[in-house]
């Protein structure tokens, strides 16, 4: 299973981990947070490689955060451990659920359904006044095992804990791009009527995507809000949703590991831009997405094969 | 009773709203095949526009009739611009291309318009009402009406008249309805396609801003308003089904009473009533009420 690229890729990750306590504390949870966020790209990834493209995986990503935060405040568990697995089976579930509806659709009518599920669960939080309405409520940081630091030390450690699981996660979607499974998603995507013809029930495959992008939404979700340890009810609004499937065209579907480098470019960027230009860093955003779309198709992924040394190696990604 | 004929004024009058805003999107969509996320910005540059005109005119010492066509004929020559810029500029590059990546790149253009707006107009809100007032009310029974509503009410159904009539008994209807069936077979018989996209584009972006104009005297004209439109829109189209002009009509009179029934009695489900509508009807009519069955291409 040691191929060249999980070599290359288990190096980035441990020079991710080693470099921390290097960089200054604003780096560290800006990339805790962009990592988070990059679990739910990986999922959009599986999706789009299907020709999917839900607009609604906002409700994936409340549904892992609003878990998390609920575990913390009514039962008192505060371990990482535990409420990362809940949220993720929680939304693990809903993606299972709605996935029987979902995954009978595709093109427009599939983005807007899932955008019109995520929008049903943005109007039950505002309506909820137990949970904090639209200011949402405070989650108090994780535990790991028994161990609590506090301060700078808590953040490093969450930060690894964040890499760790992005790690694991992108060598499970490796494999998983691998599989028979995984390697459908083109033809799915070319002409799936074809696919049915070969045997293969296409709704159950993508009912199966459905459910890998909503773990991998939920668990992002919770991870998202013990970093920041806040929720409140945008995070399941469509423009969340409109901003992971953007980072998904900017880093382009080419590799599990476009994910994480364009979701923590989009999250560098965007804090440069409202930096710089605090009332026009919207401009910036669609006119990168705009020349990302119009100009390289593949996106930002697809330079890397584009250096004349690599592309012998890795062919036709 | 009151409360039954609240409802059904109520939902009327948001039914209206919601044909005005959704006719242009499914115009666009029924075309050009093309999901256009622009229309919440055209809409906001719409309600930018009517209230720039309501403040001229409430300066200067005009009728008020002249105030609400200044309104009108401003908002739709901003949306004559825009539509025609965005097309002939940006859009074209992207033909041929996925729907859904077409779709992104009127999010771009979308994100970029939000921030041109407050360029333009600043980011403190406007108010309109004037017109709102002047038209003032109507009592039937113990119900007090708003002119301003009927005749928002009136105007949608001036709109989906003329568009029937347009697109049935006049010759760019006919040959619309000839590119809407098939592009190909229409452009081999010699229809200018590419100058059917461009007008039909433009004719969207217009009805997009005079939604957003008719509307500005209703609400506080700020920034965001696009946002929340577009999903809307979006929702009362995907019911009817996408590039139906009847579908939109249908669509926004089942949406606007279902969300005036949520509102007078479980006023909760308000916020999502909408969403559970859309949702309901394509479990049962996976293509939206007034979609055709396409047949399965190998």
């Amino acid at each position: 299973m040691m191929t060249p690229r999980t070599l290359a890729g288990a190096l980035a990750f441990a020079v991710l981990a080693v470099a921390a306590p290097f960089a200054p504390a604003w780096l560290v949870s800006l990339a805790t947070v962009a990592f988070a966020n990059g679990l739910v790209v990986l999922g959009l990834v599986i999706l789009w490689r299907a020709g999917l493209v839900p607009f609604g995986q906002a409700l994936f990503y409340a549904t892992g955060a609003y878990t998390v935060a609920l575990i913390g405040r009514y039962t008192g568990v505060h371990d990482v451990f535990v409420t990362l697995a809940a949220g993720a089976a929680a939304a693990g579930l809903v993606a299972f659920l709605t996935g029987f509806l979902l995954a009978r659709y595709r093109d427009i009518f599939f983005a807007m359904l899932s955008l019109a599920m995520s929008m049903i669960l943005y109007g039950v939080l505002v309506k909820t006044e137990t949970l904090g309405s639209t200011d949402g409520f405070h989650v108090e940081s994780g535990t790991f095992l028994g161990f609590a630091p506090a301060g700078a030390l808590h953040d490093l450690a969450f930060y690894w804990l964040v890499l760790a699981v992005c790690a694991l996660a992108a060598l499970q979607v490796a494999i998983y791009f691998d599989s028979v499974a995984g390697m459908l998603g083109a033809p799915v995507r070319d002409n799936e009527i074809r696919v049915e013809f070969l045997g293969i029930s296409v709704n159950r495959l993508i009912h199966l995507k459905l459910v890998i992008a909503g773990v991998l939404a939920g668990l992002g979700g919770a991870l998202a809000a013990l970093a920041v340890e806040h929720v409140d009810p945008s995070m399941s609004y469509w423009t969340t949703s409109g901003g992971f499937v953007f980072v998904t065209i900017l880093a382009g579907a080419g590799s599990v590991a476009a994910a994480f480098v364009g979701s923590l470019v989009f999250e560098l960027v965007r804090s440069i831009a409202v930096d710089l230009f605090p009332g026009e860093w919207q401009i910036a955003l669609g006119t990168a997405l705009l020349l990302t779309i119009l100009l390289l198709p593949g996106g930002l992924g697809s330079l890397v094969g584009r250096l004349p040394r690599l592309k012998r190696k890795t062919g036709a990604a | 009773m009151l409360t039954a004929f609240a409802i059904l004024t109520d939902g009327l009058v948001y039914a209206a709203y919601l044909f005005l805003v959704a006719v242009g999107l499914t115009l666009i969509f029924g075309v050009m095949k093309i999901l256009n996320v622009t229309h919440g910005s055209f809409y906001a540059f719409g309600a930018y526009g009517a209230a720039t005109a309501v403040g001229i005119y409430a300066n200067a010492d005009w009728p008020d009739a002249a105030g609400f066509l200044l309104m009108i004929a401003l908002a739709m020559a901003i949306g004559l611009m825009l539509g025609l810029v965005l097309e002939r500029g940006i859009l074209r590059f992207a033909y041929g291309r996925d729907e859904v990546v077409v779709v992104l790149v009127t999010y771009a253009v979308f994100l970029m318009l939000e921030d041109v707006i407050a360029l333009i107009w600043g980011r403190e809100s406007y108010g309109a009402y004037q017109p709102m007032v002047a038209a003032g009310n109507i009592e039937i029974g113990d119900l007090v009406l708003s002119n301003y509503d009927i005749g928002l009410v009136a105007i949608a159904a001036l709109v989906a008249g003329l568009g029937y009539w347009a697109l049935k008994h006049t010759r760019y209807g006919r040959l619309l309805t000839v590119v809407i069936f098939d592009r190909e077979t229409a452009a081999a018989f010699g229809i200018n396609v590419k100058v059917v996209y461009t007008v039909t584009f433009v004719i969207g972006a217009m009805l997009g801003a005079l939604g957003g104009a008719v509307m500005a005297p209703k609400i506080s004209v700020t920034l965001g308003i696009g946002v929340e439109v577009i999903v809307l829109a979006f929702a009362v189209v995907v019911t009817g089904g996408l590039g139906s002009i009847e579908g939109a009509l249908i669509g926004s009179l089942i949406v606007g009473l279902c969300r005036a029934a949520a509102v007078h009695l479980v006023p909760q489900i308000e916020l999502f009533v909408i969403y559970a509508v859309m949702a309901l009807v394509l479990v049962f009519r996976p293509y939206g009420l007034f979609t055709q069955a396409q047949p399965r291409k190998i």
